[in-house]
């Protein structure tokens, strides 16, 4: 007895009334043991159904590969609803890995050349689908044939089809190049359509197809008018705009043409122009072609006033109602902000605007467009507007609005109060999300501002007092503090209110960060070397109260084993003198190999070379309490060929262990120094830290000298070794030396 | 246009039209991770999102999610019209249509978008030679022995 198959939509129905994932898997699988059988037994009629079936479960997940060979036997048979289901299997299940794929050319050959459109259109439509480059290849010659038939139906799929097949063989060009200036002559909106996607293609392939149809620029411009100055058509138009699928493409094409191209760019100004203006903008269709228009302006060479319009029109779709439309606007402006930044400048209040979006898709597009429109004049402003931004953003753009803050006040700080003020509120607000380098970039600007040493240490400690979580910046504020402790405690600071800050007070809060769980390791080592500097700074009876309060080794629970960590690392800091991370770190680690690690030797320091004088100086002892010492002479430490490097020191009188000095070099030779650069290093027993030197540059005879200030902190009154190693250009000749400058304190 | 997926609300997949030539195991791949990122957006966000290096435009019409991947040079805002036209067509043919047409006639969802896509391109811009040529087609189904007016 025949059992007759399932029609299609009674599987469906079956399926979906399913109730689990099993029960459907139970259903289909026994549904596909039938298909197969069907397939086997080879039954003709209900093969089309079969495939149908199997093509549903396919889409639903399950395998379905024991059908490729039924599509190729419906593709084969002359029923069109057998070749229709054949032809749909075919797209679905075969592509190019499968060798049989080329089993359906004969097929397809056939099928193209027996004069039944639809057929025809079955047989196409599938080429171009899953056309490999060897089916293209062979079946050319039949695809070309019916560019030029009579029926506009087949031709429009005959030329899509070309298109496919210069994509997978682009050799295949040359045979499909030359309808193309006929094919331009129609009327059919289909065969112009696939006509102008052909030509597109061919350009953008070949420079050579590209010269060839800069000559259609007219033609094409003349096709466009008329589609644009014609009245409603109901068959084309949507929303009051004729064809606006056909408009698109023809921009499209006017653009590759234009490119680069004076003469052709001309011949399309004036159209351009008349679609920006008279194209209506009520709904997406219209918004469409203009949007094309206003691509297609940007990157030809057109008329300046027209780049404004372009630019103008991009600017009101800011302002859209349509959220798409505002999302393409950023997107363009974004790609055009470099080539025509001051059109776009216009908009930038628009633009801040979008910042406010809710879509976290435009508001990143409108916060990368900000960053690119901040420049000198704006930039306080802007940054307002982008601070308050960081403060409510979605998390995700938290840290790409950081780092944006931080480099555009890198590149446009007004003042160096107002740039570290930035950077303070960004660790503040955002803190978690800044980059590594932040701490070292907020050090390293803090330490070469001299005249702000003390304001920043106060607003540091203020913001470090309310919160202690963020860790860049309780690593700024703590080494900050560590640094300019003694600025602090002087109380007065005429930028912002007095502070009376007492020692306790500071010890406290370093306290607190050191023990507090949310401190990073890393937060914890700052923390600690701040504690050790200011053990150096403040005067002597809290040192014994600083070691107190280091917490005792305990011998229960987790609490404990934190802190006996941490007293260890405290014992170990203080047996190695302190190694914080300096902003010059790298220079200095580069050089410590050149010092041969000897930190303790000091019995027989080698000779300075090559200055004549004394390769000692004595220094005058120094005691605890702020007695002046005496002051130290300058010091020639080097000089070649009119080169002259110059050593002047400052023994500061609250602070002891601290040792400015002032690296001057000068040039009496004829040639310039340029490219100049001084590194040093001291032993591990000293602290260095090198500031910024001011210039690179010294002129020839007498020319402004170059200065650097290095200070030098020494608690340990170690005797005080310096490396030096200069690279300049002097006389068309690299230049590279590398010497040591001894200085011995007295009284050790 | 490198393809187009059509999903319900709840993510089964109800048509899948690809232009490009991938593995079946990448064509799932791609279509599980893409539906999951459709289905994750709020009701307000635009339609346009990048994900990987397309462009996706995708819209919801009632409980279906028509979802199309553009290359960087195309258009989004006629992407859109794409959709709509698209949507249209069935509209016409199946008279006001809803998902369940779709599901139990997917074939013929497929037969409607190959008369006005081929290729990844649009084929035919009038809305009325699309639907006529579906007609002819299903005629010729119908009665194999008629002979057909050329459809244009």
């Amino acid at each position: 007895m025949v059992v007759p198959s399932l029609k299609l939509q009674d599987l469906i129905e079956e399926i979906r009334g399913a109730k689990t994932q099993a029960q459907e898997r139970e259903v289909i699988q026994k549904e596909c043991a039938h298909i197969r059988a069907s397939f086997r037994d080879g039954d003709p009629v209900h093969r089309h159904r079969q495939l149908a079936k199997l093509l549903y479960v396919h889409m639903l997940g399950y395998p379905a590969h024991f059908g490729q060979m039924e599509c190729l036997k419906l593709i084969a048979s002359s029923r069109f609803t057998d070749k229709r289901v054949g032809y749909l299997g075919a797209m679905l299940l075969l592509d190019e890995r499968h060798d049989a794929h080329l089993l359906i050319t004969n097929s397809i050959k056939n099928d193209l050349s027996q004069g039944i459109q639809p057929v025809q259109g079955l047989a196409l439509c599938t080429l171009s689908t899953m056309g490999s480059a060897e089916m293209c290849r062979d079946l050319a010659p039949e695809v070309e044939k019916l560019l030029l038939q009579p029926s506009p139906y087949v031709r429009k799929k005959a030329i899509l089809t070309a298109v496919h097949m210069i994509r997978k063989v682009p050799e295949l060009s040359s045979v499909f190049l030359p309808p193309c200036a006929q094919l331009l002559h129609e009327r059919h909106h289909g065969i112009l359509l696939g006509t102008i996607t052909l030509i597109t293609e061919l350009c953008e392939r070949s420079p050579a197809a590209l010269r060839h149809f800069r000559k259609v620029v007219p033609q094409l411009v003349q096709i466009l008018r008329t589609l644009v100055t014609t009245g409603y058509s109901t068959e084309h138009s949507i929303s009051g705009v004729s064809d606006p699928f056909l408009q698109v493409q023809i921009l499209r094409l006017l653009r590759i043409l234009g490119r680069n191209h004076e003469d052709s760019s001309e011949t399309m100004n004036d159209l351009l122009a008349q679609v920006a203006t008279n194209t209506d903008t009520s709904r997406n269709a219209g918004n469409a072609v203009l949007f094309e228009t206003v691509l297609t302006i940007m990157d030809i060479r057109s008329a300046a006033g027209l780049r404004v319009l372009a630019v103008n029109i991009l600017g009101r779709f800011l302002l859209n109602s349509d959220r798409n439309i505002r999302y393409v606007a950023l997107t363009s402006l974004l790609r055009l902000v470099q080539s025509d930044h001051s059109a776009v400048q216009r908009h930038r209040p628009t633009v801040v605007e979008c910042l406010r979006e809710t879509d976290a898709s435009l508001s990143r597009r409108a916060l990368e467009l900000s960053l690119a429109l901040v420049n000198s004049s704006n930039v306080r402003a802007m940054m307002q507007e982008l601070q308050a931004f960081l403060e409510s953003c979605p998390p995700d753009l938290r840290a790409d609005c950081a780092s944006g803050i931080l480099l555009a006040a890198e590149r446009f700080a007004p003042t160096k109060r107002w740039h570290i003020d930035t950077i303070l509120h960004v660790l503040t607000t955002a803190g978690t999300h800044v980059r590594d380098d932040a701490v070292a970039n907020l050090t390293q600007l803090i330490g070469g501002a001299q005249e702000l040493h003390a304001y920043s240490v106060r607003r540091l400690y203020n913001a470090l007092a309310e919160n202690i979580s963020q860790q860049p910046l309780v690593q700024v504020a703590a080494w900050c503090i560590g640094e300019y402790g003694d600025l602090l405690l002087a109380g007065n600071c005429e930028e912002i209110e007095p502070l009376q800050v007492d020692e306790e007070e500071v010890l406290a809060l370093l306290e607190k960060v050191l023990q507090s769980h949310m401190s990073l390791p890393a937060t914890r080592g700052y923390a600690l070397t701040a504690l050790m500097k200011l053990s150096t700074r403040l005067c002597g009876d809290n040192k014994a109260a600083i070691l107190e309060k280091m917490p005792l080794v305990e011998r229960d629970g987790p609490q404990a084993d934190e802190e006996a960590k941490e007293s260890k690392e405290a014992a170990q800091l203080s047996e190695a003198a302190p190694v914080p991370t300096e902003p010059q770190a790298s220079q200095l680690l580069d050089l410590l190999d050149l010092l041969d690690g000897t930190s303790g030797d000091v019995q027989h320091p080698p000779p300075l070379d090559p200055s004549p004088g004394g390769a000692l100086v004595h220094l005058l002892d120094l005691p605890c309490a702020p007695p002046s010492p005496a002051p130290i002479p300058d010091l020639k430490v080097f000089e070649r060929e009119g080169v002259q490097l110059n050593l002047s020191f400052i023994r500061p009188p609250e602070n002891p262990a601290l040792l400015l000095i002032t690296v001057t070099a000068t040039n009496f030779s004829e040639g310039d120094v340029t490219h100049f650069i001084c590194q040093a290093a001291v032993p591990k027993s000293l602290q260095l830290q090198l500031q910024a030197p001011s210039g690179n540059t010294v002129p020839a005879r007498g020319g402004l000298p170059i200065t650097q200030l290095f200070r030098i902190l020494n608690p340990n009154k170690a005797p005080l070794r310096l490396k030096l190693r200069l690279t300049y250009n002097h006389f068309h000749q690299s230049v590279q030396e590398i010497f040591e400058v001894h200085l011995q304190v007295k009284g050790q | 246009m490198q393809f187009m997926l059509l999903f319900s609300r709840q993510g089964k997949l109800r048509l899948q039209k690809w232009y490009v030539p991938l593995s079946d195991k990448e064509k799932k791949k791609i279509t599980r991770e893409l539906v999951q990122t459709v289905l994750a957006r709020k009701p307000k966000m635009c339609s346009f999102l990048e994900w990987r290096d397309l462009k996706i435009v995708y819209k919801r019409y009632a409980s279906l999610y028509f979802c199309c991947a553009i290359e960087d040079q195309d258009n989004e805002l006629i992407t859109l019209e794409i959709i709509h036209r698209y949507v249209e067509l069935l509209d016409k043919y199946f008279g006001s249509v809803c998902e369940l047409d779709i599901i139990f006639n997917f074939e013929k969802a497929y037969f409607i978008l190959d008369e006005f896509l081929l290729g990844g391109e649009v084929q035919e811009t009038s809305k009325k030679n699309v639907l006529k040529a579906i007609e002819q087609a299903d005629l010729l189904q119908e009665s194999p022995k008629k002979t057909l007016s050329p459809i244009f």
